[in-house]
């Protein structure tokens, strides 16, 4: 039992990086997003529509192949300079979630954006205020205090998104007890020990963002 | 779109079948899932503390976990548990379980506990009222939980348990790692022997967003028929 803890322990830590990488490139790709989905050019408009319903309709393991699968597959991308990234599978899997909970993050946003009262906008616009400087100082920091718990929720499921690297040959957390397993043909104590260390992650994220709620929370 | 053409040429009938497998796999998931559902949310609304435990872990555990895990868990561990209640009754030899039964009690006991969070939300929103009229009218606990609390229940849940659905058709793509032949395996299968993978798994990306949006519509229409006189 106590040897394969450290093994595991190591695996955590690769879980925990693609958590925090993939969740950062995946928040500025969702702020971007829903900052598109809120524009009135129907065109734009559309565009941010496709790219969350394409991502949220499908299976982030879809998603993860086609990236790591199938991106490899096109000629012009093997000889480009993209190649360096492409064909690690640990920056495949970063660019799958980012994508993944970008959309996601994008459609939290969104409704954020759309639960704001309009009477601050009017209140800011009767006050002369730029329509810029609305957004940037007023919609948008309550959209992000509004989206709080939501986001929270997204980081969690993006936690368990993150085991899907191990198909990918990455040697995160599920990776590491996927190889207990079958080096020890323990199945129970592998998955159980990877699930006790899942959860304990689970928890002090879930603990940081209901901290971070009463700190920054917004009341409507 | 020659790779796609019916028969022995083409990779459209074994799509076409891996599709059915994953709606049923889908089905068969949402139905343990409504099974585990209607025991594990009453024991979250009791008001023993032991049974309430019973339920907030259920619910805490699995959705705190990732969902390959559990298929893995149940997966491998599942043989080596039945093969030791076999061992009891003095059967040695080596049990392998259906990918198909593991898969769809895996997500089933997934989504039965995102299944567990709606109807408890839905119950909590009904109307103390109701339950407090039918106490006066003197109608049995039981009558009063079919007749009264579950239809309003179930029609309460409906936009949520869509989400339920939705994240657990999702999720069937992962019983693939255990060799069920569904969307998700076919590809792989497909990609492996045309070394194409960039076009099987956009047919694959496809062949979900067709499942998504068909059962999206489906369940608006459901939600219109139940929610007639709200």
């Amino acid at each position: 039992m106590m040897s394969i803890f450290p093994n595991l322990l190591n695996g955590a830590v690769i879980t925990l990086q693609l958590l925090v990488v993939s969740m950062f490139f995946g928040l500025i790709i969702g702020l971007i997003f829903a900052i598109l989905r809120v524009n009135k050019n129907p065109i734009i408009n559309k565009f941010a529509y496709g790219y969350s319903y394409f991502f949220r309709g499908t299976p982030l393991l879809v998603q993860l192949y086609l990236i790591y699968y199938g991106l490899a597959n096109i000629e012009l991308l093997r000889n480009s300079l993209f190649w360096v990234i492409i064909k690690e599978p640990y920056w495949c899997a970063i660019i799958a979630f980012s994508l993944n909970t970008g959309a996601y993050t994008s459609e939290i946003l969104r409704s954020a954006f759309q639960t704001i009262k309009k009477g601050y906008v009017e209140a800011a616009q009767s006050l002369g205020v730029t329509k810029k400087i609305t957004f940037y100082r007023i919609q948008l920091p309550i959209a992000i205090k509004q989206s709080l718990p939501a986001y929270g929720n997204e980081i969690i499921l993006m936690l368990k998104g993150t085991s899907l690297a191990s198909v990918i040959t990455i040697m995160d957390l599920m990776g590491e007890a996927r190889k207990v397993n079958v080096l020890t043909f323990k199945p129970f104590e592998a998955f159980v020990t990877a699930g006790i260390i899942y959860l304990f992650i689970t928890f002090i994220i879930h603990n940081i963002i209901r901290y971070l709620e009463k700190k920054y929370g917004f009341q409507t | 779109m020659e790779l796609l053409s019916f028969g022995d040429t083409g990779w459209g009938d074994e799509l076409f079948f891996a599709t059915l497998m994953t709606i049923a796999v889908s089905v068969a998931a949402m139905a343990i899932g409504f099974l585990f559902a209607l025991i594990f949310t009453p024991l979250k609304l009791s008001k023993n503390k032991t049974l309430n435990i019973i339920g907030n872990c259920y619910t805490t555990i699995i959705r705190g976990v990732p969902e390959l895990l559990v298929i893995y868990l149940l997966f491998f561990g599942g043989t080596g548990a039945a093969m030791y209640v076999a061992s009891i009754f003095g059967y040695d030899g080596y049990i392998e379980i259906n990918a198909f039964i593991t898969g769809a009690l895996a997500i089933g006991i997934i989504s039965g506990a995102y299944s567990t969070e709606v109807f408890r939300g839905a119950i909590l929103s009904i109307d103390k009222g109701q339950f407090e009229a039918s106490k006066v009218l003197g109608i049995k606990k039981s009558i009063q939980f079919y007749k009264i609390i579950l239809p309003q229940m179930l029609r309460l849940s409906i936009p949520n348990l869509s989400n339920v659905w939705q994240i657990a058709l999702k999720d069937t793509s992962l019983i693939s790692v255990t060799g069920l032949v569904e969307i998700m395996r076919q590809s792989y299968i497909a990609a492996g022997s045309t070394r194409d993978p960039l076009f099987f798994y956009s047919v694959a990306a496809v062949l979900y967003l067709i499942l998504t949006y068909l059962s999206m519509k489906l369940i608006n229409k459901l939600e219109m028929k139940y929610s007639k006189g709200y």
